[in-house]
């Protein structure tokens, strides 16, 4: 190990010119994700009105409503992938295991409901065996990673493409519609309404006021039921990868397997819940989206797989193992997200999205190692 | 100093397929005291070690605890009797603090599953005091940015915070200068001073003749002699060493 004296601990020791230029440069490299989000948030905010006369604003309820929804998906994703990637591995599965449990469990609800069944309980059924089945494939990811030492990103992408097969047959390679009405309200009704206009004008809880269609177009639904249950899994994995024995180990191993190993970590026990859970996460995201759309849809997860990866990788999550944040991952999945809302106001051709994402992916971890390089490779959290 | 062995190894043997590490190798530690394992490159010592330390089992032979015969499968098993080892390659996770270090696969969990860093803290910083390991600044330093000597005293004092009654160091100053060394060296010898059984590996008979009671030579997989360092030279360790009188042929497997 050859480390110098410039490490972060020791630096609050001295207090020469250059330690204090040394850890402005830290400190900004450590925050530059979110001066980031800031600054775009704000060019968009301006470069929105401007270019529209005043008539449109970036900046409104229904746009960051509209942004968190969409973001849902990738973050669920990138949750899991999150814990993944810092122990040092990859999942490239959980795209078309999204689309597996979306089909899954798409299939069980309408033939539950269509057998006649108390449709709240096909739901809760159909919810847990779409997750049920994601999980089953992320056990299957763990147990060939961990005892069979298959490197995780030949297991995940072969496993993406049984996951793809199966999705397909199971269904029939349509997307399964007919599902109960109920279930699209899971996806689409919030825990608020806010109605900016008309006779009904204000803030309602869980439940709209009866609306002309006029009156609709001034329904603002704040915070769905997918924006909560994606918001509540959040603040569960901060918990438990900051707070908890199963966050430290998966620090841990990330960092040095053979240290935890040695200090007596179940290290193949702790790896296989790991793909457990990032295929879970994956499953919710599944399930959500056979609510939202009222419909089953084998390809549901396939084009957020990248961006998911992105938003960890952008999020300052190391590919190395050993560090990163879920805080990050959240930061990492609104940047790609306002950078697309903000692009699409500003009637910039679409496919420039995908150039301006790729080039923040690569210049996050060009800084990252820019850091890594002054200071050494070594932060947790 | 007792008398009694605290650990006890009788009748070693290892191979790795064609390669016989030990061959009915004996080995012994009293508590409160450093008994040194030292022999050339591939002598065997390392196995020893691993084989008491859970790593792997011995493919014959006996190991005694406390006077009674046990059984050790597992990392944890010898854990649990009280045996800590440090490894040549220290095995810390640089990427986490002394703390998060001190406490891996062992962490203190309160009710209902958050960690309770400020008992771990409190622990490992009276650990350090205790040893008097005053060179590490704070306990929440990342350990990637310690120098070789502060991480080597963490991998110790790790080693004696569960209760140890035997600590094992496999060539615990190798990477480290004249200074640190020192600083290691001194800890050695306060382990032994508080009871504990110490054994140390080391190719610096130097160092050995320094802090150890007691010196026990391997040589091609076999025991050729335990000395008592008192009574003994630098001299007939190194003769010990290199042309130690060999009990069985070496290379033809004892079936
Ligand atoms: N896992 C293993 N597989 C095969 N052979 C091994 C293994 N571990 C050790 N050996 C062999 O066993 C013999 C003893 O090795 P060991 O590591 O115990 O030596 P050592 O005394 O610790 O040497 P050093 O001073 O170099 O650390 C050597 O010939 C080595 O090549
Ligand atoms: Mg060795």
């Amino acid at each position: 190990m050859a480390q110098t004296e410039a490490t972060p601990g020791t630096m609050t020791v001295s207090t020469s010119a250059a330690e204090r230029q040394k850890q402005l440069i830290y400190t900004l490299s450590r925050v530059w994700a979110w001066a980031f989000l800031l600054g775009l948030i704000i060019f968009f905010t301006f470069a929105v009105l401007g270019t529209t006369d005043g008539r449109v604003k970036f900046y409104s309820i229904r746009n960051t409503q509209s942004i968190l929804v969409a973001i849902t998906p990738v973050l669920l994703m990138g949750l899991g992938q999150t814990f993944v990637i810092i122990t040092a591995g990859i999942d490239l599965s959980v795209g078309w295991v999204m689309g597996l449990s979306s089909v899954v469990s798409a299939i069980i609800v309408r033939d539950l409901a269509a057998d006649g069944m108390d449709v709240t309980l096909a739901i809760l059924i159909s919810i847990v065996a779409g997750i049920v089945a994601a999980a089953i494939v992320g056990l299957i990811n763990g147990l060939i990673i961990a005892r069979l030492k298959v490197p995780s990103f030949i297991v995940t992408l072969g496993m993406s493409f049984i996951a793809r097969g199966a999705a397909f047959l199971i269904g029939g390679g349509m997307t399964i519609g007919g599902l109960p009405p109920e279930l699209r309200n899971l996806g689409n009704e919030s825990l608020l309404y806010l109605v900016r206009a008309g006779e009904h004008s204000g803030l309602y809880f869980f439940k709209a006021p009866e609306l002309s269609r006029a009156d609709l177009r001034s329904l603002d639904r704040i915070f769905t039921w997918p924006v909560i249950i994606t918001a509540v899994i959040v603040v569960v994995a901060i918990f438990v990868l900051r707070k908890t024995q199963f966050g430290r180990h998966t620090y841990a191993i990330g960092g040095n397997r053979e240290a935890a190993l040695r200090a007596g970590v179940p290290v193949d026990r702790h790896t296989v819940m790991i793909y457990i859970m990032s295929a879970t996460t994956a499953g919710v995201a599944g399930v959500l989206h056979t609510a939202r759309f009222s419909g089953g849809s084998a390809v549901a997860g396939d084009p957020l797989l990248l961006g998911s990866i992105a938003a960890v990788i952008i999020g300052g999550v190391s590919l190395f193992g050993g560090s990163g944040t879920v805080t990050g991952t959240i930061i990492g999945a609104l940047i790609i997200a306002v950078l697309q809302t903000g692009l699409v106001m500003l009637n910039v051709d679409p496919f420039w999205q995908f150039v301006v994402v790729g080039i923040v992916v690569i210049l996050a971890v060009l800084i990252d190692q820019s850091r890594d390089l002054i200071f050494g490779r070594a932060e947790a959290a | 100093m007792s008398e009694q062995p605290i650990l006890e190894i009788k009748k070693a043997s290892k191979s790795f397929g064609a390669v016989q590490a030990l061959i009915e190798v004996d080995f012994e530690v009293r508590p409160g005291e450093v008994m040194a394992l030292v022999g050339d490159n591939g002598a065997g010592k390392s196995t020893l070690i691993k084989g008491i330390a859970g790593i792997y089992a011995f493919d014959k032979g006996e190991i005694y605890f406390e006077g009674k015969r046990v059984h050790i499968h597992g990392p944890r098993d010898a854990a649990a009797l009280g045996i800590e080892v440090v490894y040549q390659d220290l095995a810390l996770a640089d990427n986490l603090d002394v703390v998060a270090n001190m406490f891996l696969g062992r962490e203190l969990v309160q009710a209902p599953w958050r960690l309770d860093e400020a008992a771990m803290e409190r622990a490992t910083v009276e650990t350090l005091d205790s040893l008097a390991v005053t060179t590490i600044q704070s306990a929440r330093q990342i350990v990637a940015g310690l120098s070789g000597g502060q991480r080597q005293a963490i991998a110790v004092a790790k080693a004696v915070m569960w209760n140890s009654k035997v600590v094992i160091l496999d060539e615990p100053t190798a990477a480290l200068g004249v200074a640190q060394t020192r600083q290691v060296l001194d800890l050695v010898t306060r382990l032994a001073d508080t009871g504990l059984a110490v054994v140390i590996i080391s190719h610096n008979l130097h160092d050995i003749f320094e802090v150890a009671h007691r010196i026990t030579v391997l040589r091609l997989g076999q025991n050729v002699g335990t000395y008592v360092t008192a009574e003994s030279d630098q001299q007939e360790i190194v003769h010990a060493i290199t042309a130690g009188e060999l009990q069985f042929v070496p290379g033809m497997a004892q079936e």
